[in-house]
């Protein structure tokens, strides 16, 4: 009954294409009011070669889109200093600004760069931070994400996440002749790149610990198979693609097993885990209702899922050892599905229904059980957390299309992921 | 063997199709049948407009009908669901009973029951709504005494609808059975 399960397919380079021609642009919608005024001077840039790169306004769009700080602009800026010794403190500090960040871009050979900034507190004229990052020209825009993450780790005490990526699935053309794509691009919304291409549906793209591998379902020869896919070499590899269901795949936080949904012949879908390496299969959850959408907990010892065994969806915790049984953990709307555990596991995100409209919400874990709705859409779905857990990203529609948005854990920041072509859905946050 | 061959086919097209975005094609659904909520006849208020009423023609050769023909009786049939519901309504009581008809005079004949869902809620919890009305279509086409070997269920979710459109027009559309006949 089972179709055989390990099949390497060596798929090639060719999977991995260099980038897609559809950028996501970033609109913040709501502001944090106390946003932290910031000065990013332009960098020094001596030579020609370095003068094409902007670093500073990466950085600038980088802390401004996380809705914490507020970007000066440019034409506001009264001088451009370089280095620590030439800031006019008091000019900058008349002008608002809390810090000021500034730098240059060396490049002393031909693919070889020098990205030096400093960061100051404008009133106490303390250097907080004094760096060098060395890149290629490929890695300006990862170094230049890396400078923002410092900057704001240093000043707010939270890890950045701008160095960071977001898989998302775009669904080009128009019925019948839709097709799909799985894509990783810069958490920024740039640098888009096609991991797999179908002219069948491809769901649930799920990032292996280490940020090397997505697992995902795809629906090729219509039916549902779960493939993971390492992302430099574009190697593919099925690991379930049994009668039925096979859904929902979620890695373990030791990269060695897959959490995911399989259904019996009459159609009864459970959760198991599979062991990546041996391919034995272990059923978690046994009920006639619906189980599906797991998410592992950090210690990998039980996982959180939806089930409909109640009645309508609402989620639910286990262990994973053989006998436990499962805790209900929501109680709050008919409709609460899809979990997702903020990376210190002090709440969980999930699509609640509230007003006849699908909403992102979070569930307080540690205090007492508190649900804040997030978001105001009507199909607000698929909530995945940054690797920091500062911001929650999203699919909502947007003028009856698909797009991406974001929102801070705390709701205070709303942001949209607009794309200039097709659908986007089914975000999936890389780790670090 | 011969499963894993379509497979290693269908893998071998993916590397060779799978390429920049440009290029189309990655993997060809099997049948070429094209999406049934688009003709005419099809739409949910259109009841059992669909049902294989023409069993039993007399359009000669074509009786028995072929796989893939797309007016006989092995055509796509389609079973529309109320929102939130697995329970087949009763104007499509036709449809369930012809398609028993010709599965149980034809043992040889099989067909695959893709579930599907409207956009609403999430896309996985989703995948479990569609196949719980694949289910209850397969049930009840064993009850009329098909041969569970004969059906094979399979759901899209929220993934393959018929319609677009955030409105009950299209919704209502894409909650639905699809009843596709293989040889």
């Amino acid at each position: 009954m089972n179709r055989p399960l390990v099949l390497l397919a060596m798929i090639g380079l060719v999977l991995v294409c260099p980038r897609s021609w559809a950028e996501l642009v970033v609109e913040v919608t709501k502001g944090q009011d106390d946003a932290i005024p910031i000065a990013i001077v332009p960098f020094n840039s001596p030579t020609e070669a370095a003068a094409s790169f902007d670093v500073a306004q990466l950085v600038s769009d980088d802390l401004a889109r996380s809705g914490r700080f507020k970007s000066m602009a440019r034409q506001d800026m009264i001088e451009t200093p370089h280095v620590g010794a030439s800031i006019g403190f008091d000019d900058w500090r008349r002008l608002n600004n809390d810090y000021i960040v500034v730098g240059q871009l060396q490049s002393d050979s031909a693919d070889h760069y020098n990205i030096v900034f400093e960061l100051y507190n404008v009133l106490t004229r303390q250097r907080l931070l004094g760096y060098q990052i060395s890149a290629n020209k490929a890695g300006l825009r990862l170094a230049s994400h890396q400078v923002a993450d410092m900057v704001f780790q240093k000043i707010l005490g939270i890890r950045g996440a701008f160095a960071t990526r977001v898989a998302y699935v775009s669904v080009l053309g128009h019925l019948p002749n839709k097709s799909y794509q799985l894509v990783v691009a810069d958490a920024d919304g740039m640098n888009p790149r096609v991991v797999m291409q179908s002219n069948e549906p491809l769901m649930s793209p799920s990032w292996s610990p280490d940020g090397q591998s997505l697992a995902y379902v795809s629906f090729e020869g219509r039916l549902p198979t779960v493939y993971v896919q390492e992302l430099k070499s574009g190697e593919r590899r099925r690991v379930s693609a049994r009668a039925g269901v096979n859904q929902a795949p979620a890695w373990s936080p030791d990269g060695k097993k897959l959490a995911l949904t399989l259904s019996t012949r009459d159609g009864n879908l459970d959760i198991y885990t599979l062991d990546l390496a041996s391919q034995a299969l272990t059923r978690i959850t046994d009920d006639p209702g619906i189980d599906t959408e797991p998410q592992w907990s950090n210690d990998g010892r039980s996982l959180y899922f939806t089930s409909d065994r109640a009645g309508g969806p609402q989620i639910y915790r286990v262990g994973i050892q053989p006998g436990d049984k499962p805790r209900r953990l929501t109680f709050q709307n008919a409709y609460n599905a899809r979990p997702r555990l903020s990376p210190d596991e002090s709440q969980l995100a999930f699509v609640t229904q509230e007003e006849g409209a699908y909403r992102i919400a979070t569930l307080d874990l540690r205090g007492r059980g508190d649900v804040q709705v997030l978001t105001k859409g009507h199909f607000d779905v698929s909530p995945s957390y940054a690797p920091n857990g500062a911001e929650i990203i999203y699919a909502t529609r947007d003028r009856g299309r698909g797009v991406l948005a974001l929102v801070s854990a705390d709701g205070r920041v709303q942001e949209r992921l607009v794309s200039s072509e097709g659908e986007v859905q089914e975000p999936a946050w890389s780790p670090w | 063997m011969k499963r894993m061959i379509t497979i290693a086919c269908l893998l071998a097209g993916a590397v060779l199709l799978a390429g920049c975005p440009k290029k189309a094609t990655t993997v060809q659904p099997p049948t070429a049948g094209s999406q049934v909520g688009e003709s005419s006849n099809t739409s949910p208020s259109g009841g059992a407009s669909t049902s294989g009423s023409d069993l039993g023609g007399d359009n000669g050769a074509n009786a028995r009908g072929e796989v893939g023909d797309a007016t006989g009786p092995l055509a796509r049939k389609v079973i529309y669901f109320d929102f939130d519901k697995s329970e087949i309504k009763p104007e499509y009581a036709g449809i369930v009973k012809a398609s028993a008809q010709t599965l149980t005079e034809r043992p040889g004949l099989k067909v695959k029951l893709e579930g599907n869902t409207d956009q609403r809620g999430t896309r996985e919890y989703n995948i479990g709504l569609g196949e719980r009305r694949a289910q209850a279509v397969r049930r009840a086409l064993m009850l009329q005494g098909v041969a569970e070997k004969q059906v094979t269920t399979v759901s899209f979710g929220s993934e393959r609808p018929a319609a677009d459109g955030d409105d009950e027009s299209a919704w209502s559309r894409n909650r639905r059975v699809e009843l596709v006949y293989l040889q």
